[in-house]
């Protein structure tokens, strides 16, 4: 199953077993329905629980916050994560805040899905991914699938959750296949994946890094080094535990993140392992991360800013002190065949 | 036009009751509060009382609030409970949000207190929302959502206005215009100051209302809540009311120079309280008010013996 299909799958099982779960969201009654991940809701539904939203995304968090308080369980859909920064006041100040601001009565259910628009020339405003940012608050769950199986799977988790939980979706996996079971079933918030083993150098990856990673590691097999990669999946709650114990096993460690690197997801995992494991490491962690600016427009620039699995190769050799030897993977080159 | 009907003995008591409450409990947080055991900033409902008392008296006990950081007095017109609410300002346990919130952040579920947020205009779409749940709920009590007039200035607002008239929700908008964003004028803040006019705007009804008149707060309330419920959709009301003392904290405010004497004294000179005599025989007032007396001993007394909250709960579990 395709993983737009595995994340459409959820939203109706979802809904199809709770009736407090409706889906709310500008444009979501559009006939292209979020680029057919939400296909057939209205026809299913109806208008009372596929609510078009008016453009107004902050007023659209608070009415989830709202209904979400009276025992509903709204799912918010967004376009672009970047609309979500229309709604920063009622996802943090309010959203995140209510479950301690009242001594833990109430709890806001709440799921917000943002789509991450990489390519087709998306630019500055369209392509963000802003996870490190919802991931630095408290009382704000954070996920990134990056596999149809957990689209499925955290999709539902957090439509479990007491919430609010942040789902960040890339569209860049939009067509990725994988083996989605017919069943419900959730995967635990909270919990990385390892995709593989590996004693030699550990890769912690984050979002699209996940694929450059598992790349990176047949790369590395080349050489001989072997190379575990971690899926975070999670980004708050971290799973620092799967992280400490891998590079207590490997002793090297290159974190691969899908935003910016400063103050963000790759940082923090550093800094967890320098708490926790420091004496395990052989050498300096490295991060691979966005570079330092915006997401440019034109193809060939928007192609020179996104790292690869060539970056995270050339980053576990030199951790491994191996550059010299290898020839380096190639880097995915998706094309998003727009426009939208 | 016709003479509207009498309000009953039962409903004029309710609105004197209910503002004399609220008078009452602040009037002693004034009074206690620089021996410094309430350290959270209060935003006083002095002057504002026809307001809340008005709106709350014509709704029903399964109705619900969403008022704003100057929260006491509508808290305590829905009925919340008042040695939480203290407690609660005390930074006790027993507070109606354990000590996590304080002033600002009051709510009593029981009594359909919802909770309230310190961010201008925060609340509204949270009502707007109940609204909508309410509906898929099929159920038929509605909301009641309170701000001031400077929320009127944030997108939230006119961004909940067109989708609750879109969706026809059962709600009230209750503006409390008191002339003043902490203390600057509303003229220096709006080119549109007939707050009710905006209403049109966004495709509903809006009212201008005497926000210190109980008893007109009372009817308006009352026809804009029969529409709520009838699934008419809803209201915008702009009371209009003034604040006697300082924006934040429990003193006039003459040294700041920013309204003058004769405004506050015009103001003063229709103190809803002063207004409300009319709605209930002196012997019987003065009974409530010792009634009223007791009740805040009790609620200061449970305050201040309550325990202190003493442990954080991390919001996740973080390594």
């Amino acid at each position: 199953m395709k993983f737009r299909e595995a994340v459409r799958t959820a939203t109706i099982q979802a809904m199809a077993r709770n009736p407090a779960v409706f889906l709310i969201g500008v444009g979501i009654i559009d006939p292209r329905a979020v680029w057919g991940t939400l296909s057939g809701t209205l026809e299913q539904f109806g208008a009372e629980r596929v609510v078009e939203g008016p453009l107004a995304e902050d007023a659209l968090t608070g009415i989830c916050v709202g209904a979400a308080t009276m025992g509903m369980r709204p799912l918010l859909v967004h376009h672009r994560v970047d609309f979500v920064m229309l709604s920063m006041n009622q996802l943090i100040n309010h959203a995140a805040k209510w479950r301690a601001m009242f001594g833990r009565q109430q709890h806001v259910p709440m799921v917000v899905r943002a789509v991450v628009g990489r390519g087709w020339g998306n630019g500055p405003q369209h392509t963000q991914s802003h996870h490190a940012l919802f991931a630095h608050v408290p009382g704000l769950k954070t996920v990134v699938p990056t596999n149809p199986y957990d689209a499925k799977g955290l999709l539902l988790a957090a439509i479990e959750d007491d919430g609010p939980v942040i789902y960040i979706e890339h569209r860049w996996f939009h067509e990725d296949e994988g083996t989605v079971p017919e069943a419900y079933y959730v995967t635990p918030i909270g919990k990385a994946a390892i995709l593989r083993q590996g004693t030699d150098v550990t890769l912690a990856a984050v979002g699209p890094m996940v694929t450059e990673s598992l790349k990176a590691a047949a790369g590395l097999e080349q050489s001989g080094l072997s190379a575990e990669v971690i899926d975070m999946r999670t980004l708050r709650p971290l799973d620092m535990e799967t992280v400490v114990q891998s590079v207590a096993k490997t002793g090297r460690l290159v974190v691969a993140d899908s935003d910016w690197s400063p103050c963000g997801v790759a940082s923090e995992i550093i800094a967890g392992v320098a708490e926790h494991a420091l004496d395990a490491l052989k050498a300096s962690p490295m991060r691979v991360a966005w570079p330092d600016s915006a997401v440019p427009s034109s193809q060939t620039i928007e192609g020179k800013f996104y790292p690869g699995a060539a970056d995270i190769q050339a980053a576990a050799l030199q951790a491994c002190a191996r550059l010299q030897e290898a020839a380096l993977v190639q880097s995915t080159v998706k094309r998003f065949e727009g426009p939208f | 036009m016709r003479e509207p009907e009498p309000l009953s003995a039962q409903v004029r008591r309710d609105l004197y009751y209910r503002m004399q409450l609220i008078r009452q409990v602040e009037e002693r947080i004034q009074a206690s509060y620089h021996l410094r055991e309430m350290r959270s900033p209060a935003h006083l409902y002095i002057g504002h009382e026809a307001v809340a008392a008005g709106v709350c008296a014509a709704l029903r006990q399964d109705d619900l609030v969403f008022p704003y950081y100057r929260s006491h007095g509508w808290y305590l017109a829905k009925g919340g409970d008042l040695n939480a609410m203290m407690a609660e300002l005390f930074g006790r346990e027993t507070g109606c949000s354990k000590g996590w919130g304080g002033s600002m952040h009051l709510i009593d579920v029981k009594a359909g207190v919802m909770g309230t947020s310190a961010i201008v205009g925060g609340t509204i779409p949270h009502a707007a929302g109940a609204a909508l749940a309410l509906r898929m709920q099929g159920r038929t009590s509605v909301v009641a959502v309170s701000f001031g007039d400077g929320a009127v200035e944030e997108g939230v607002f006119h961004e909940t206005l067109n989708f609750a008239a879109l969706q026809q929700l059962p709600i009230v908008f209750i503006c409390e215009n008191n002339l003043y964003s902490v203390n600057t004028h509303i003229r220096d803040r709006q080119a549109q100051v007939e707050i009710f006019r905006r209403a049109e705007s966004q495709g509903l009804p809006g009212v201008l209302v005497d926000g210190n008149d109980a008893e007109g707060v009372y009817r308006e309330a009352a026809h804009a809540i029969a529409r709520a419920r009838g699934g008419d959709g809803p209201t915008l009301l702009e009371c209009r009311t003034y604040r006697f003392i300082e924006h934040c904290g429990v003193n006039e405010d003459p040294d700041l120079g920013y309204r003058a004497a004769e405004e506050v004294a015009r103001w003063r000179a229709r103190d809803p309280l002063e207004l409300g005599k009319r709605l209930i025989e002196a012997a019987a007032a003065e009974r409530m008010t010792r009634e009223i007396e007791l009740h805040i001993d009790e609620a200061f007394s449970y305050a201040r013996s309550s325990p202190f909250p003493t442990a954080l709960f991390p919001e996740e579990v973080v390594p």
